[in-house]
């Protein structure tokens, strides 16, 4: 692949649709400025991302995956994101013990209201990303 | 209660189908799922329900064709159903539990009668081996060899069973202790207490494992701790998954042995995997090449990621796959860390539940945040 010599984070994020999402939309509307390297996929909750998504954007070569869901307690269907959460720590497990480098995948809570931390995060992420360098997915083939 | 059946002539097989016939003869049971010996001498999985045929039961034979779990699990599913008993080994046992808590088994009429393992072969090196010696079972030097030098690495035995560490399912209703047994004279057995009344069975309390055991399990431990390390570096040093799984052909073969994997509409084998020939271009531009098939790697760490917690480690997947790959020892050693983290350990509580199906509100509290 031609890789391009300056290297632009690719972060996949799933954020859900009644906090974190309403959240980055109100980061929009509030004129916040992030970096633009976040590519957002809505879903009606942080329980519903299969992990075997955040797995193929990985392994396609996303440099960062962003899970984004209600603050414990807030889930709009009670009980999605300790769910999302017990299940993004088993994958991260998997993935460190199958030699990958979980860190390229963060779960955070952002309520709606949380318009500011959403673009934070997403500063934040891809500084890290930067610091990280491209996943060596982006050059494996043979997957 | 603990008691021990005689064994007349040596011949402890003759006492264990007479014990198995009695559960048949007695109406314990309905129906007994156990190891048999086909008239070819390869050894299956059967339902036996007339106690003469039970003279072709060799639960002792070494040999581990399939992980019987998964025909225990449906012959208890459904109501109405037999009631059953179960000849299953230790990881058979522990992978019907972890079928009980997927819905895919029941544990109400089934009976587990578990036996202590001393390891088993593939079908193939069994046969051989057993027709090379076709008047002597093999099973008399197995368990001779165990009491004898407990710490004995068994190089033929299969990968799984050369690392088993959990040989006994010590919860088990009717237990065969044949690792504590001098079997040319006794079949010691731990039954419940009102299945041996129901049986006449008298005998006494005892519990805690014989120290040949112990050194058994714990020179199994360390050949166990070994595989670890060694896979573990290859996983996290150069090679990485991709490398350990470069020859996999996607054949679905360990899948489709596993006992816990029983998605009847598993993802990989739906649409979902079928793309449009614009999407292979596609990908292989973004990275100059695409392997086919694609998705090898989704595929082995998804399957990880769906069973890895319920892993027995009975290494049915290592045995099925034609490229040989170490499937089992890799699942085994992700899946230690991954039962740690969640403080789980399949097989070991019916009542537990799978730790993904469940949470509780003030963990990890510090993840999100």
């Amino acid at each position: 692949m031609a890789e391009s010599s300056e290297f632009e984070p690719k972060i996949i994020a799933f954020l859900c649709n009644w906090c974190t999402y309403t959240g980055a939309d109100l980061a929009g509307t509030s004129r916040l400025q992030y970096p633009p390297n976040v590519r957002i996929i809505r879903l009606m909750c942080s329980g519903a991302v299969d992990p075997m998504y955040v797995l193929k954007a990985d392994l396609a070569g996303a440099d960062g995956i962003l899970i984004g869901g209600c603050h414990p307690g807030d889930c709009h269907y009670q009980e999605g994101n300790y769910k999302a959460r017990r299940r993004v720590i088993a994958l991260k497990e998997i993935l460190k013990s199958a030699g990958f480098d979980e860190d390229r995948i963060w779960l955070r809570w952002i309520s709606a209201s949380e318009g500011a931390r959403f673009a934070e995060t997403v500063r934040e992420m891809t500084e890290a990303l930067y610091a990280k360098g491209p996943n060596p997915m982006r050059q494996t083939w043979a997957v | 209660m603990k008691t021990s059946l005689p064994v007349e002539n040596g011949n402890a097989l003759a006492a264990l189908q007479g014990f198995l016939k009695s559960l048949l003869e007695k109406q314990l049971v309905d129906v007994l799922l156990t190891p048999m010996r086909t008239p070819s001498g390869s050894i299956t999985p059967a339902l036996v329900s007339d106690p003469a045929l039970l003279e072709h039961a060799d639960p002792l034979a070494p040999v581990l064709p399939l992980n019987a779990a998964t025909w225990a699990g449906k012959v208890s599913l459904r109501s109405p159903r037999p009631r059953v008993a179960a000849v299953l080994r230790s990881c058979e046992a522990r992978a019907l539990i972890e079928l009980t808590k997927m819905a895919q088994a029941s544990l109400d009429d089934l009976l587990i009668i578990a036996l202590d393992c001393a390891g088993t072969y593939t079908p193939s090196v069994y046969l051989r081996k057993q027709q090379d010696q076709s008047d002597h079972p093999l099973w008399v030097d197995l368990y001779a060899a165990i009491r004898q030098k407990p710490d004995l690495p068994n190089p033929e035995l299969r990968p799984a069973c050369q690392i088993c560490e959990q040989p006994l399912f010590e919860n088990a209703p009717i237990r065969l202790r044949l690792l504590e047994s001098d079997l040319e004279h006794e079949v010691l057995i731990e039954v419940q207490d009102e299945i041996a009344g129901n049986l006449n069975l008298t005998g006494e309390v005892g519990n805690g494992r014989a120290p040949e055991v112990e050194a058994f399990i714990a020179a199994r431990t360390q050949a166990r701790d070994q595989a670890f390390a060694e896979i573990r570096a290859r996983l996290e040093g150069e090679e990485g998954i991709t490398g350990v799984f470069a020859a996999c052909i996607r054949c679905h073969n360990c899948m489709t042995v596993c006992p816990i994997c029983y998605c009847k509409t598993c993802v990989f084998k739906s649409h979902v995997f079928d793309h449009d020939p614009m999407k292979y271009w596609e990908w292989s531009r973004q990275k100059g090449a695409q392997r086919m098939p694609p998705d090898t790697m989704l595929f082995h760490l998804t399957r990880q990621n769906h069973m890895a917690l319920s892993c027995v480690g009975c290494g049915m997947c290592t045995d099925a796959c034609p490229s040989e790959l170490p499937v089992g020892l890799v699942f085994r050693a992700v899946a230690q860390r991954l039962q740690q983290t969640f403080d789980y350990l399949p097989g070991r509580n019916a009542e537990e539940p799978l730790p993904l199906v469940t949470f509780k509100a003030d963990e990890w509290t510090e993840v999100g945040e």
